[in-house]
């Protein structure tokens, strides 16, 4: 393994050392966020090209003809190029957004400082996974350049499309190759974070800083981890089958007897349920994935500015555990629809119910926290506040979705899309807004600007709910999703003005996204300087000046005598004791 | 404190005494014990990485083997038997190495750690020459499912079997240049145990050859 810490005793020097082959976790974590933040933009913009599509699907649109000469002839978005356009919205938002930011950011930058390490356990490994990332988006980006495009199998690359090279469509020859491979390439970088994780968190904790004494945050980023570790390793194996199947003549996913663009196939014997599987066990950790760090990030904030406690900690403990742990028995559920046993279909479905149960306790302990609590109503607070509402509105659609009688119906409809989106697409990123609002006086040393985090904040949340919840009442409707033009038939012609609605909700909100983007660069050089700890919070990196150190904590070794989030005790001076404050000052443990 | 968004601060805290910010010597996360922990830990994670993906495998083994009548068992070369016999000797000497640094029997140390490293590489080859006898008697990747597993696992193995190498090799050169302090025996460690799981994986894999073709 590398040396751990032995960098950590002087500084870096020199440009590349520094900013560019950085060993320091604060460092890595900003690139991360970064490329997210890159990343989202991407996703974003295929997002609305493909909103402008859904209502105007025989539209001319000139500069359409010019990227796309083949795929957009005279103009017009053929249902090919769509599919590629929602197929690469899906992989780089759900990829390379949301399982980048929340955990390998924020986490990254954040990890170390709240359990009072001076870095990650193995910094050349840390290093290393983020530019294995950095290339994994490369090999994405490509996509988009090479000849046929990028590949129109959805982000879940179902066989036999993906697995059968280009007689299936456009993108599907060097464009399907590039995703898989970009994905494995991802896939080795998030287990070199997992590995990073788990040590630092396991064994690089300060004195005092018992494991119920962990910030919720440290405990989301943990169990996401360790779902990182054991989802992506078999996202990597089903990603070397489907290469195989495409480029070495094997059958794993691929059954006999397929007729496709007038040629039997030689593939014979393989099954696309196998895929299926294999891919649902990785992509229902992977949701998890999306959101715990949100979790923590919120509990987090509301405590902070409800100035209290997070109601029931041990509970929120389990919890997370408890959802980890399920997450990984649920998979069946993005798969009731693909000829399974009712036995099996019901055994998924009582788990998934099962599930619920731990994400209801964290969203009443949320409530709890906030009761009697004095609130700050800051820009991270309203995020935060903004996450519990639409977890539980995502959250909601999911209870219908886990019953198989009702997912006969819902399933590839928009309910579904509706669902996902409203939980990884809004509350998650939410998630990403609160912790920039929180965390960037310390990233920065400067504080961001509120008056244009408010306004962004109140639009994007009547934006958000005015884009994706007309998409259950469209799911109920029976709009299937995946459809590239709704036009063609009678009973979705008339839902075009839910559409229309919600195209129009996306650009808008879309729009307002520029206030963030203002505020975040524009604060990074003017915003008002920030004091150690602005928020009057408890954890530990608020002990550290704003920016940190090198080294984190400048060569001491903080001793921890309280938990996380000792806000309002009673008898206290004030109206918070901070992780490292004498043991003497009243306390509850 | 000024400027700060609540304001509900009564006097500035009191300096730390017995708490706050104690010098060096914490509780262990500081110097070689945390090093050499987290290194563990790292190890013990990789491994619930690689079992993870190797059980995936399994499973799409299994479930291919059952799902149609194309299966045709590959024949074992014979040659692989040699190979895990190669693969367990080396473990075995990667252990009496390992006794021997315990013990400071240097000498021994570097005999037996160099003589476990090229065994390794010797398996690989092995493996290789275990190719080219399915090449020779016409069973490729895409022959028939069986065969593709075969392929797909050795292959998969050997990579992992390359990785522990690469760690082999490092600890051989440090030890042979005389640069095998204490510091470093966390990585005789480490690397030896990674060996020992991916011999362990082998026996599995070999065991699944046998019993499931």
């Amino acid at each position: 393994m590398s040396e751990p810490l032995a960098h950590a005793h002087h500084p870096p020097q020199g440009f590349i050392r520094k900013y560019v082959f950085s060993l320091d976790h604060k460092v890595i974590g900003i690139q991360y966020y970064f490329l997210a933040l890159f990343s989202v933009l991407v996703g974003m913009s295929l997002s609305l090209l493909m909103r402008y599509h859904m209502v105007h699907p025989d539209a001319k649109v000139a500069w359409f003809a010019k990227l796309w000469p083949t795929a957009a002839q005279g103009g017009i978005m053929t249902p090919e190029l769509y599919l590629s356009l929602m197929t690469m919205h899906g992989t780089i938002m759900v990829f390379f957004v949301l399982t980048t930011a929340p955990q390998s950011g924020f986490g990254n930058y954040f990890l170390p400082i709240q359990i009072g390490a001076e870095d990650m356990a193995f910094p050349v490994l840390n290093m290393l996974s983020f530019w294995t990332t950095f290339v994994a988006l490369v090999v994405m980006v490509a996509a988009f350049f090479v000849q046929g495009g990028p590949p129109l199998s959805g982000w879940t690359g179902y066989p036999p499309l993906s697995a059968i090279g280009p007689l299936a469509g456009p993108g599907e020859g060097l464009g399907q190759t590039l995703w898989i491979v970009s994905i494995a390439i991802f896939c080795g970088a998030s287990l070199m974070g997992a590995i990073n994780f788990i040590a630092t968190l396991i064994d690089l904790r300060c004195q005092g800083m018992s494991l119920m004494r962990l910030p919720l945050t440290c405990w989301t980023w943990f169990v996401t981890a360790i779902l990182g570790l054991l989802g992506f390793a078999v996202l990597l194996a089903a990603g070397v089958l489907l290469i195989l199947d495409r480029s070495a003549g094997t059958s794993f996913f691929v059954p006999g007897g397929l007729l496709v663009s007038d040629q039997i196939l030689n593939h014979k014997g393989g099954s696309p349920l196998l895929w299926q599987h294999l891919f649902w066990f990785f992509g229902h950790p992977e949701v998890y994935i999306a959101i715990l760090p949100g979790m923590g990030v919120t509990s987090q904030i509301l405590s902070t500015f409800a100035r209290k406690a997070v109601f029931g900690y041990r509970a929120m403990v389990y919890a997370i555990l408890s959802i980890g742990f399920l997450g990984f028995m649920v998979w069946g559920h993005h798969m009731f629809m693909s000829g399974m046993s009712p036995y099996s279909a019901m055994a998924f479905s009582v788990l998934t119910m099962a599930i619920g149960v731990p994400s209801a306790i964290k969203t009443f302990n949320w409530i709890g926290t906030l009761w009697g609590g004095k609130i700050h109503f800051t820009t991270a607070m309203m995020f935060a506040l903004g996450f519990v509402s639409l977890f539980v509105t995502g959250g909601l659609s999911g209870i219908f979705l886990g019953q198989p009688a009702l997912d006969l119906y819902f399933h590839d409809t928009y309910f579904v899309v509706g669902h996902f989106h409203m939980i990884m697409g809004v509350a998650a990123i939410f998630g990403m807004f609160a912790g920039t609002f929180y965390w960037f006086p310390k990233m920065y040393g400067r504080m961001m600007n509120e008056t244009l985090g408010k306004i962004h904040f109140y639009v994007t949340f009547v934006g958000v709910y005015c884009i994706f919840t007309p998409m259950h009442y469209l799911g109920i409707a029976g709009n299937p999703r995946r459809y590239s033009d709704f036009t063609n038939f009678d009973f979705l012609g008339k839902l075009l003005p839910v559409h229309n609605f919600m195209t129009q909700a996306a650009y808008g909100t879309a729009a307002i996204q520029i206030l963030f983007f203002i505020n975040l660069f524009w604060s990074m050089k003017y915003g008002k300087k920030a004091p150690m700890n602005p928020w009057n919070a408890t954890t530990l990196e608020w002990t550290i000046p704003s920016p940190p150190p090198f080294d984190n904590f400048g060569g001491q070794h903080p001793v921890v005598n309280h938990g996380p989030y000792e806000y309002s005790v009673p008898g206290a001076a004030r109206d918070f004791i901070m992780q490292t404050d004498p043991v003497d000052v009243a306390h509850v443990e | 404190m000024p400027s700060s968004i609540t304001s509900d601060i009564v006097k500035p805290p009191a300096p730390p005494r017995g708490g706050g910010f104690g010098g060096g010597g914490g509780g262990g996360s500081e110097g070689w014990g945390a090093s050499r922990r987290a290194s563990m830990t790292g190890l013990m994670v990789l491994l619930a990485a690689t079992t993870m993906a190797f059980a995936a495998f399994t499973s799409a083994f299994v479930v291919r083997r059952g799902i149609s009548n194309d299966w045709v068992a590959t024949p074992l070369p014979r040659i692989v038997w040699a190979n895990t016999a190669v693969l367990l000797v080396s473990s075995l000497l990667l252990e009496l190495a390992r006794r021997s640094l315990k013990s400071g029997r240097r000498t021994a140390f570097n005999r037996y750690w160099t003589a476990a490293t090229l065994l390794g590489a010797l398996f690989l080859l092995g493996q290789a020459v275990a190719w080219r006898e399915l090449y020779a008697a016409g069973i490729f990747v895409a022959t028939n499912p069986s065969s593709s597993f075969f392929y797909l696992l050795t292959a998969a193995h050997g990579l992992h079997i390359l990785g522990g190498l690469t760690a082999l090799v490092y600890v051989d050169v440090q030890a042979l240049r005389l640069r095998l302090g204490p510091g470093k025996r966390t990585a005789v460690d480490v690397s030896a145990m990674f060996w020992h799981f991916v011999d362990g994986l082998w026996l599995f894999l070999m065991a699944l050859f046998l019993v499931w073709g």
